[in-house]
C-alpha cells in the first residue's frame, strides 16, 4: 500500500516537474555505506537555498543599489545546487533570475526570487513527505521500491 | 513615371544648383569679406572698430559657412549615411516659407519698382509736352502781343502823330486785315481814343457819330446775331470816355462804342494806360461769336515816355487805346493743330486769377486719369495768371513687362522652392527609410539572437531526454547480453547519439552562419565512422529493402587527422537523403583518394547497368565532381596542390532514388529549401542538412557537388582534405593491430565471394577483407567449386549473394554433395533483409550464415563468430563498459574535490565514491592549495571553476607553481624523491567541473594548466574518458 503510494507520489513529482533526473542519479548514488546519502544532500541543499535566498532577499532589499553582483553570484550558486539535486523548477526559476539579474531588472529580481522562495519550499515540503512515506515503508520492513519514469 | 522622372530629374538640377550657388557665394563672400576687413584692420588703428569688423566677418562667415556647408552637405547625403546629423523637417519647412515669402517681396518690390519707374517716366514726357505747349502758346501769344503794341506804336504815330491823321477807319481795316497773318491769335483789333467830355461834343461832330454805352449788349448776350449796334444807347455822361474808332472788319460793330463803358473792358482800359502795358481780361463770351475770347489792351501814349514813368504821368499822356480780341480756344486748337501727337494728351487752359476759381478757357472737362501737368502761362499782364494743364487722353497702359518680369522671377523661385522642398523631402524620406532600416536591422539582430537562444534551449531541451536514452542504453549494455543483442544497443545508442549530435548540428548551422565553426583535429578511424553511419540507416535499408553499402579504397589510411563528427555529419545527410528518397536499388558509398580517382578517370568507363551495386541504372558519377575546382583547373593531373601529409578524400553517395528534378537543382544547397513542399510533408526533413553539408565540405578544403537524373537517381560527391593519422613507425604494418583486436581470430582465413556484380563483389571483398580474411571473388557458384579444387589452401567460407542463392541454391548444394570437399566450406548468404531469408533450404547441410546487409565489420564478425563457432563471449567483457572501468580506474584512488556549493561537493563525492574513489572534500580554493602542496597523496583533483575569493582557474595555477617549484628542487636535489618511485615529477591531473561546455572554457581550462574538464553533473562516459587519459589501466599499476 504505502509502496504503491510512494511510487505514486514519485512519479507525481517528477511529471509536476519538480524533480529531474539528476534526483535518479542522486538516488543511485545512495548505497549501503552511506544510506542516508539522498536525505543529506538535500538537507544539505534546502540549507543552501535559505541561505542563499535570504542573501538575495537582503541584496534586492537595498533599493537603489542592488548589488546585482552579489545576487548574481548566489543565483548562480543556487543554480549549481539545485541542478546537482535535480530540483528542475527551481533551477528553471533560477535561470530566470539570472537573466533578470544579467539585465538588472529589478521587478523581474524580485517577482523571481519569491517564486524560488515559494517553489523550494514546497520542494522541501514535498521532498519530506517523500521520505516521511520512505522511512514507514522502512519501518514497515520493506524496501523501497524502485521506480523507474 | 515620367513626371516623377522629370521631377527627380528637376531635383537633380536644383541641388546641382544649389550647391553651386552656394559655393559660389561663400567663395566669393569669403574672399570678399576677407579683402575688406584685412584693409579696415591695416588701415584703420581703432581697436574697436577692427573687433567690430571682425565680429560681423566672423558673423557672416558663419552664417555663409552654414549655408554653404548646408547647401554642400544636401548631395552628400544621398550617398553616405549622416552620422549623427539629424535632418531637420521643420527647418527645411521654414527655409522653404523664408524663401517663398522672400521672393515674393521681392517680385512685388520689383512690380512696384517698375510700375512707377513707368509712372516718373510719363509724368516726365507729360511735363516735357506740357510746358513745350505752354511755351508755343506763350510765344505765339507774344508775337501777336508784340504786333498789336507795334500796331500801337503805329497808331500814336501816324494817327496821333499826323495833323491830320493819317489814318481812318477804311485804311485801318485794310491794314489790320492784310497784317493779320501777323496776328494769328487774334480774331480782331480794334482802336479807341480817349475822349474827355469836354472834347465829347466836338469829338461827336467830328465822327459823325455819337458814342455809345456797350452794357446793355452784355447784359442780352444770347441775341448777338440780331446785333444792332444802332440800338444801343448813347453813352451816358462821363468824365472821360474811350470809343472805339478804328475797328477791324472782323470786329467792326465795336466802334463807337464806348470801351470805358463795359465793365471788363474799362478795367483793362485802367490798368493798360497806367501800367504801359498789354493787360488781359479775363476770359469772357465774345460778343457775336460767343466763343471765350480775352481781350488785350495797349495804351496809346502822346509822346514816347520813359519806362519810369509814374501812372500819373502814363494816364496824362494816354492818347487812346488798342484792344485786340484773343480767341483763346481757337489759338489753343490751332497751336495744337501744329503739334504732333496731340491725342495723346488734353489740354485745359485756365485764367487762375483768382486761383479759387479758375476760368477755363480751353478744353473740356472730361475727368481723365489723375496724372497732371500744371505749366504757368505768362501772357505779359502781371495782374493776370494763366496756366496750363495737361492730361493724359488715355489711362497709363497695363505694366505688362514688369508684371512679367515680377511673375517671371516668382516662378523661378518657386519652382527653386519646390525643388528644396522635394531634396528636403527625399532626404528627410532617405533619413527616414534609413531610420526604418536600422530599426529592421536591429530587429533582425534581435530575431537572430532570439533564434539562436531558441535553438539552445530546444537543443536542451531535447538532449536532455536523449541523454536518458542513452543512459538507459548505457546500462543496458552493461547488462548481460549476446552478441546480436549487443549489436542492437549498440545501433540504438549510436542512433541516439547521431540525433543528439544532429542537433547539435543544428546548432551549428548558427555557428556556420556567422562563421564561428571551427574544426577539430582529432584523429579517427574512417572505416569505423562509416561503419557507425551504415549501422545508423541499416534499419531503414532493410526495412525498405534497399542495399545498402560502403567501400572503402585501401590506399585510404585507417587512421586520418580531422573533424570526424563534421565529416560523419555530411555522410549522414548525404546518406539520410538518399534514403529519404530512394525505394528500391541500393545506396552505395565509395571512398577514395582524389589522386586514385584521378588516375582511373580515363580508364573508367561509362555506366552500365550492370556494373552498379544493384544492377539499376544510376547517375553519372562524374558528373557530380565535373564543376570541382580542384578537377577542374587541368586536366586531372595533380593540379589541386596536394602536400604529402595531406589526404584528399573524395566521397560519393549514390542512390537509385527518384532524383532531384532540374528545375530544382539549382537551389539544391539553398538553406531550407527543398525540392517542393510537399516533399517535407511525405518525407520529413528541414532542408538545412546539404547547406551545412556544403558549408562543412568548404570548411574541410573541399567542394560538394552531385548529378542527379530523374527517377534514375542521384550521386552526390564531396571532397575533404584530411591528414595522415597513421604515425610513420606503425604505417601499414598491422592494420588491425589497434582499433580492431577482436578481428583476430579471423585471420588467415580464406573466402570465396559468389557474385556477378563486381561492384557488390568488391565491397564484400572490402568488408571481409578488413577482418583479415582472404577473399576470392569469382563470378558463379561453377567458378568458386573449381577455384575450391584447385586452389591451394583450404577454403573456410563461401560466401554466396542472395541473389544467386535464390537462383541456384539447390543445384549448388547438390553438386556440393556430389563432390564433397576435404573440409566442407561455411556457406554464408549475403541477404539483404532479414525477412527474405532462406527459403528452401534443403536438408543435409549446415544451414548457412546469414549476413542481413549492410556489411560493416562489427555486425560482419559478430555474425561469423557465432555462425562459425569461434567467437569467445569475453570479447565484449575485454573492453567492458565505461562503468565497470570506471571502477577499475578509480578504485582506491585519493581524489579532492574542490567546489564551493555543499551540494554539489556531496553529490561529485557521492559520484565518485561510487566508483571506489578515495575522496577528500575542500570548500575553496585556498583550503585545496594548502591541501595539495606537494608532497601528497592524492591521485587527482576536481575543481570546479566559478568559487568565491579564488576560482578555480586561479588555484590550478597555484598548484601548478608549486609543482614546478618543488620539481625544480628535485631536479637539483634538494627534496626527497617521494617514495612512490615514479614520481620522479609532480604533476597531479586537475580536472575542471564546470556546468558549461563552451569551447572557450574549455581552452581556458588547459591555459591555466588544466588537465581536462568534466561537465556537472557527472557522466560517467565522459568521466571515463577524461580519468582514463591519467589513469593506466588499473591491473598496469594496482596489480
Amino acid at each position: 500500500m504505502e509502496k504503491r503510494q510512494f511510487r505514486d507520489y514519485t512519479i507525481s513529482l517528477y511529471h509536476q516537474g519538480f524533480l529531474d533526473d539528476q534526483f535518479t542519479e542522486l538516488k543511485k548514488l545512495q548505497d549501503e555505506c552511506s544510506p542516508d546519502f539522498v536525505a543529506e544532500v538535500v538537507s544539505l541543499f534546502f540549507e543552501d537555498c535559505e541561505k542563499l535566498i535570504s542573501n538575495m532577499a537582503r541584496a534586492l532589499d537595498q533599493t537603489g543599489n542592488v548589488d546585482y553582483k552579489l545576487v548574481g553570484s548566489s543565483v548562480h550558486q543556487l543554480k549549481g545546487s539545485s541542478s546537482s539535486v535535480g530540483a528542475k523548477r527551481v533551477k528553471g526559476l533560477c535561470v530566470t533570475l539570472k537573466e533578470c539579474c544579467d539585465s538588472q531588472n529589478y521587478e523581474g529580481c524580485v517577482r523571481c526570487l519569491q517564486q524560488v522562495d515559494i517553489e523550494y519550499k514546497s520542494l522541501k515540503g514535498k521532498l519530506q513527505d517523500l521520505f516521511n512515506l520512505e522511512q514507514q515503508i522502512v519501518q514497515a520492513g520493506g524496501r523501497i521500491p524502485q521506480v523507474d519514469i | 513615371m515620367s513626371l516623377l522622372h522629370v521631377l527627380g530629374f528637376g531635383v537633380k538640377i536644383g541641388n546641382f544648383f544649389w550647391m553651386l550657388c552656394c559655393w559660389f557665394v561663400s567663395w566669393f563672400v569669403d574672399g570678399g569679406i576677407e579683402d575688406k576687413s584685412s584693409l579696415l584692420a591695416g588701415s584703420v588703428g581703432d581697436p574697436e572698430k577692427t573687433k567690430m569688423t571682425t565680429m560681423k566677418k566672423k558673423n557672416k562667415m558663419w552664417f555663409w559657412n552654414r549655408i554653404s556647408s548646408s547647401g554642400l552637405k544636401i548631395p552628400s547625403f544621398s550617398y553616405q549615411f549622416p552620422g549623427s546629423v539629424k535632418f531637420n523637417k521643420t527647418f527645411w519647412r521654414n527655409v522653404v516659407i523664408g524663401w517663398i515669402v522672400f521672393w515674393v517681396l521681392v517680385s512685388i518690390w520689383t512690380l512696384w519698382y517698375f510700375s512707377s519707374h513707368a509712372m516718373e517716366k510719363r509724368k516726365e514726357t507729360l511735363a516735357s509736352m506740357c510746358d513745350e505747349r505752354a511755351r508755343m502758346l506763350q510765344d505765339q501769344f507774344n508775337v501777336s502781343m508784340n504786333h498789336i503794341q507795334a500796331m500801337s506804336i503805329l497808331i500814336s504815330t501816324f494817327h496821333h502823330g499826323k495833323f491830320p491823321s493819317a489814318i481812318d477807319q477804311r485804311t485801318f481795316s485794310e491794314y489790320t486785315d492784310r497784317t493779320s497773318f501777323e496776328r494769328p491769335l487774334t480774331s480782331g483789333v480794334a482802336y479807341a481814343v480817349r475822349v474827355l467830355h469836354s472834347e465829347r461834343e466836338e469829338f461827336e461832330r467830328q465822327q459823325g457819330w455819337t458814342i455809345r454805352r456797350m452794357d446793355s449788349h452784355e447784359q442780352n448776350p444770347a441775341h448777338k446775331d440780331d446785333y444792332d449796334p444802332e440800338a444801343l444807347e448813347p453813352s451816358p455822361v462821363q468824365e472821360e470816355y474811350a470809343p472805339v474808332i478804328f475797328a477791324q472788319d472782323t470786329v467792326s460793330h465795336v466802334v463807337s462804342l464806348d470801351m470805358l463803358s463795359g465793365k471788363e473792358d474799362r478795367e483793362n482800359v485802367l490798368r493798360a494806360r497806367s501800367s504801359g502795358k498789354g493787360v488781359l481780361t479775363a476770359p469772357f463770351p465774345l460778343i457775336k461769336t460767343n466763343r471765350l475770347g480775352v481781350i488785350l489792351t495797349f495804351a496809346v501814349y502822346k509822346r514816347d515816355l520813359p519806362s519810369n514813368a509814374t501812372p500819373k504821368e502814363r494816364i496824362e499822356a494816354t492818347n487812346g487805346y488798342l484792344g485786340g480780341v484773343f480767341d483763346i480756344e481757337s489759338l489753343v486748337e490751332n497751336l495744337l493743330h501744329q503739334l504732333a501727337s496731340k491725342q495723346t494728351i488734353l489740354v485745359n487752359v485756365y485764367d487762375t486769377t483768382n486761383s479759387s476759381q479758375p476760368i477755363s478757357m480751353y478744353g473740356s472737362n472730361v475727368s481723365a486719369d489723375g496724372l497732371e501737368r500744371v505749366s504757368p502761362l505768362i501772357f505779359g499782364d502781371p495782374f493776370r495768371n494763366h496756366e496750363m494743364r495737361c492730361r493724359f487722353k488715355q489711362k497709363p497702359p497695363w505694366p505688362v513687362l514688369p508684371m512679367m518680369i515680377s511673375l517671371g522671377m516668382l516662378v523661378i523661385a518657386l519652382l527653386i522652392a519646390h525643388i528644396i522642398h522635394a531634396t528636403a523631402n527625399r532626404i528627410i524620406k532617405v533619413q527616414e527609410d534609413c531610420d526604418k532600416m536600422e530599426l529592421l536591422k536591429k530587429k533582425a539582430e534581435a530575431a537572430d539572437v532570439a533564434k539562436s537562444q531558441f535553438l539552445a534551449t530546444v537543443s536542451h531541451e531535447i538532449r536532455t531526454p536523449m541523454n536518458g536514452v542513452l543512459g538507459m542504453l548505457h546500462m543496458l549494455m552493461d547488462t548481460e547480453l549476446d552478441v546480436t543483442q549487443l549489436d542492437y544497443v549498440r545501433t540504438a545508442q549510436a542512433s541516439g547519439k547521431a540525433l543528439v549530435s544532429l542537433i547539435n548540428e543544428v546548432l551549428d548551422q548558427a555557428k556556420i552562419e556567422s562563421g564561428k565553426l571551427e574544426l577539430e583535429e582529432v584523429r579517427f578511424d574512417l572505416r569505423g565512422i562509416l561503419d557507425d553511419v551504415l549501422s545508423l540507416f541499416s534499419a531503414k535499408s532493410q526495412q525498405k529493402g534497399v542495399e545498402l553499402a560502403v567501400y572503402i579504397s585501401d590506399r585510404v589510411p585507417e587512421m586520418l587527422i580531422g573533424d570526424p563528427g563534421r565529416f560523419r555529419q555530411i555522410l549522414t545527410n548525404l546518406m539520410g537523403n538518399s534514403i529519404k528518397f530512394t525505394e528500391k536499388g541500393h545506396i552505395f558509398v565509395t571512398v577514395n583518394l582524389v589522386e586514385e580517382l584521378l588516375e582511373s578517370i580515363d580508364g573508367e568507363t561509362a555506366s552500365s547497368s550492370e556494373s552498379t551495386l544493384s544492377g539499376l541504372l544510376v547517375a553519372d558519377r562524374q558528373k557530380s565532381w565535373k564543376n570541382f575546382k580542384a578537377f577542374s583547373s587541368s586536366n586531372g593531373h595533380r593540379s589541386f596542390a596536394s602536400s604529402p601529409p595531406d589526404i584528399n578524400l573524395i566521397v560519393s553517395v549514390e542512390d537509385t532514388g527518384v532524383g532531384i528534378p532540374l528545375e530544382a537543382q539549382s537551389r539544391i544547397f539553398t538553406p531550407f529549401m527543398q525540392v517542393g513542399p510537399s516533399i517535407s510533408r511525405t518525407h520529413g526533413g528541414t532542408g538545412i542538412g546539404l547547406s551545412i553539408s556544403k558549408c562543412l565540405a568548404g570548411l574541410m578544403k573541399g567542394e560538394i557537388g552531385f548529378s542527379s537524373t530523374p527517377k534514375v537517381g542521384s550521386t552526390f560527391t564531396f571532397t575533404a582534405v584530411f591528414s595522415n593519422g597513421m604515425q610513420p613507425t606503425e604505417r601499414k604494418s598491422d592494420p588491425q593491430n589497434n582499433n580492431q583486436p577482436i578481428f583476430s581470430e579471423f585471420r588467415g582465413m580464406k573466402a570465396v565471394v559468389v557474385d556477378h556484380r563486381p561492384a557488390r563483389a568488391q565491397v564484400s571483398w572490402y568488408h571481409f577483407q578488413r577482418l583479415g580474411i582472404r577473399v576470392e571473388v569469382v563470378s558463379c557458384v561453377e567458378q568458386a567449386l573449381r577455384y575450391m579444387k584447385t586452389g591451394t589452401g583450404t577454403v573456410n567460407m563461401i560466401l554466396i549473394e542472395q541473389e544467386i542463392w535464390n537462383r541456384e541454391a539447390d543445384a549448388f548444394i547438390k553438386k556440393l554433395h556430389k563432390d564433397p570437399l576435404v573440409q566442407s566450406p561455411k556457406l554464408v548468404l549475403l541477404a539483404k533483409s532479414v525477412d527474405s531469408s532462406i527459403d528452401a533450404l534443403s536438408t543435409g547441410i549446415d544451414p548457412p550464415i546469414v549476413i542481413v546487409k549492410p556489411l560493416r565489420a562489427s555486425m560482419l564478425a559478430a555474425t561469423l563468430q557465432r555462425g562459425l563457432g569461434i567467437g569467445n563471449r569475453e570479447t565484449p567483457q575485454h573492453k567492458g563498459p565505461p562503468a565497470l572501468i570506471l571502477r577499475n580506474l578509480l578504485h582506491g584512488r585519493k581524489i579532492l574535490i574542490v567546489d564551493d556549493n555543499n551540494v554539489n561537493l556531496r553529490v561529485a563525492a557521492g559520484a565518485l565514491k561510487k566508483y571506489g574513489a578515495d575522496v577528500v572534500c575542500s570548500e575553496s580554493g585556498i583550503k585545496a592549495i594548502s591541501l595539495l602542496k606537494p608532497p601528497h597523496e592524492f591521485d587527482a583533483c576536481f575543481m570546479d571553476i566559478q568559487m568565491p575569493e579564488m576560482d578555480g582557474f586561479e588555484a590550478t595555477r597555484k598548484i601548478r607553481d608549486m609543482e614546478e617549484e618543488m620539481n625544480k628542487k628535485i631536479k637539483n636535489g634538494e627534496a626527497l624523491i617521494v617514495e612512490n618511485g615514479n614520481k620522479s615529477s609532480w604533476h597531479l591531473p586537475v580536472l575542471a567541473m564546470t556546468a558549461d561546455v563552451i569551447q572557450a572554457t574549455h581552452e581556458e581550462c588547459l591555459k591555466c594548466g588544466m588537465d581536462g574538464y568534466v561537465s556537472k553533473p557527472f557522466e560517467a562516459e565522459q568521466l571515463y574518458r577524461e580519468v582514463s587519459r591519467f589513469f593506466n589501466s588499473p591491473s598496469d599499476t594496482e596489480s
